[in-house]
């Protein structure tokens, strides 16, 4: 591997690091106004023009606060918790493709940062490991109620796993390759986008991811009326600041995953019928990629403050009783429809 | 339930349209201080003590608003006016020391209504927040109105 490659991957690391940062730094700002407009009244307008300088407030705010972790706590578990939540969010960045190929200086740089012929298994591999970080910061508190929001976020985590991995497998049926890469570069244009060959599909995704990421109408596992915190009732300062980061962090990577699966990626309508050059291609699809995760962070909030809470039972029957068998069903129409395109288109 | 309420698709996709609608509808809370809400015509804000037409301060520490102010607000020491001292109050006696404690005081215009001499009125904006208690008790610094030139007023209301 010559020095050129690794220095291209490395500043291609830190930029998609440092983006995944800032963005989720800014929802936590956009969740706040979206959820002030939709309540009929302005969110934060006081620290800067619109409010902008908020999220470096909140920043500020986590560091000068105390760190107190509670007496009966395991001090190693408590750290490691939060912990582990930022890194699997982090890395879960790493197999995106952001875009197509850019010609800088007579080389091809890809915009992947990782293209393994696994990319989505290895994003799920990732996902699992993130109940972790929530299960060892719920167990570590020495509180009954972080205890139960873990248990609650586990068992809610793994159960719609399984549902999100058989909506894959169609995906899967359909594209015939794992590779994140792959997968984007073959819905090129606008008809060929995923979506319109397995909606059910899109739909138990997108069920999935809400459940994955914590947020309502899946949100019991950190309820304020339930649960006090939930798992991060004890946190505090900077901790916390890590357990709430990667929340929107796994936010942000979830839309980005659903649109580079589903929605085409950095594809868009005419893209090669407009005689531009490949960079511009390029850049044009990071653009619409990035809009297109926008739209779906802003679909996130918009459910938020739409829906009402599940309840813990409501929860678990629909995600084993009615989004699994629903899988089931996409998986086997998925293969009906294939084979009677084979035999006779 | 019906299939179509058991899958609860329809009713989330109606409740999506409602928010919607909510994101886009004007908001009607006002940014104070840039923007702040006009009085009505009968608001009783903060007393000012008057002048009259020389610039002569009219109270003339009778005591009557302090007797009718059902909080007990309102204070006073009376003096008397000395021999240089014609051009700054109307009567031979005028308050020295005047002071109404704004947490005390209800606001009910009881005191204006008392004055023999239309001295004291109910006309000044709302009481804006403070630290301490101390601050609160408005001295005559803070309530008598200042000077005026009543030949530029009439000038002005004529036009």
């Amino acid at each position: 591997m010559e020095g050129a490659f690794i220095l291209e991957k490395l500043i291609l690391v830190v930029i998609v690091f440092t983006v995944s940062l800032v963005i989720a730094m800014y929802s936590t700002l956009a969740e706040r106004k979206i959820a002030g407009f939709m309540q009929d009244r302005h969110g934060p307008h006081r620290a800067g023009p619109f409010g902008l300088l908020q999220p470096l407030c909140d920043g500020g705010k986590f560091f000068f606060k105390e760190e107190i972790i509670p007496a009966g706590a395991h001090k190693g578990l408590f750290i490691l918790g939060p912990t582990l939540a930022i890194i699997t969010a982090c890395i879960s960045s790493a197999v995106i493709p952001w875009g197509q190929t850019l010609e800088i200086a007579g080389r091809e740089v890809s915009l992947q940062v990782a293209d393994i012929n696994v990319g989505i298994l290895y994003i799920f591999g990732v996902v699992a490991l993130g109940v972790y970080g929530i299960m060892l910061g719920g167990w570590a508190s020495n509180n009954k109620f972080s205890l139960m929001g873990a248990i609650r976020a586990a068992s809610q985590s793994i159960s719609y796993e399984i549902a999100m991995g058989l909506s894959i497998i169609a995906l899967l049926m359909v594209t015939g390759t794992l590779s994140m890469g792959e997968i984007v570069a073959q819905q090129s244009g606008f008809v060929n986008w995923n979506i319109w060959v397995q909606p059910i599909g899109f739909l138990v995704f997108i069920t999935c991811a809400f459940a994955e990421c914590n947020r309502v109408p899946f949100d019991l596992p950190e309820c304020e009326t339930e649960l006090v915190g939930g798992y991060h009732t004890e946190y505090s300062s900077m901790k916390l600041g890590l357990y709430m980061f990667s929340e929107y962090i796994n936010m942000f990577v979830s839309s980005a995953l659903m649109a580079a699966l589903y929605f085409g990626g950095y594809n868009f309508p005419f893209m090669y019928d407009l005689g531009l050059s490949q960079n511009w291609i390029t850049i044009i699809g990071v653009l619409v990629f990035f809009f297109k995760i926008f739209g779906f962070i802003f679909f996130f909030m918009w459910i938020r403050w739409t829906l009402p809470r599940f309840r813990y039972d409501q929860l678990m029957n629909l995600g084993w009783k009615m989004l699994i068998p629903l899988a089931i069903a996409n998986i086997v129409l998925t293969a009906v429809v294939t084979i009677i395109k084979d035999m006779y288109f | 339930m019906n299939f179509w309420e058991r899958i609860y698709l329809p009713s989330i996709v109606k409740g999506l349209g409602i928010t919607i609608r909510h994101f886009f509808k004007k908001i009607p809370t006002i940014k104070y201080p840039e923007e702040q809400r006009p009085y009505s015509k009968n608001f009783r804000g903060q007393h000012s003590l008057k002048r009259d037409e020389q610039g002569r301060e009219r109270c003339t520490a009778c005591g009557l608003c302090a007797l009718s102010c059902p909080a007990e607000a309102i204070t006073m020491t009376a003096a008397e006016r000395t021999k240089g001292e014609e051009h700054l109050y109307r009567e031979e006696k005028y308050a020295a020391v005047y002071e109404i404690n704004m947490l005390r005081c209800i606001f009910c215009g009881l005191c204006e209504e008392a004055c023999p001499k239309e001295a004291i009125y109910l006309d000044g904006p709302h009481v804006t927040a403070d630290y301490l208690r101390k601050d609160f008790i408005y001295g005559k610094d803070k309530l008598v109105e200042p000077v005026f030139d009543i030949k530029k007023l009439n000038q002005e209301n004529t036009n």
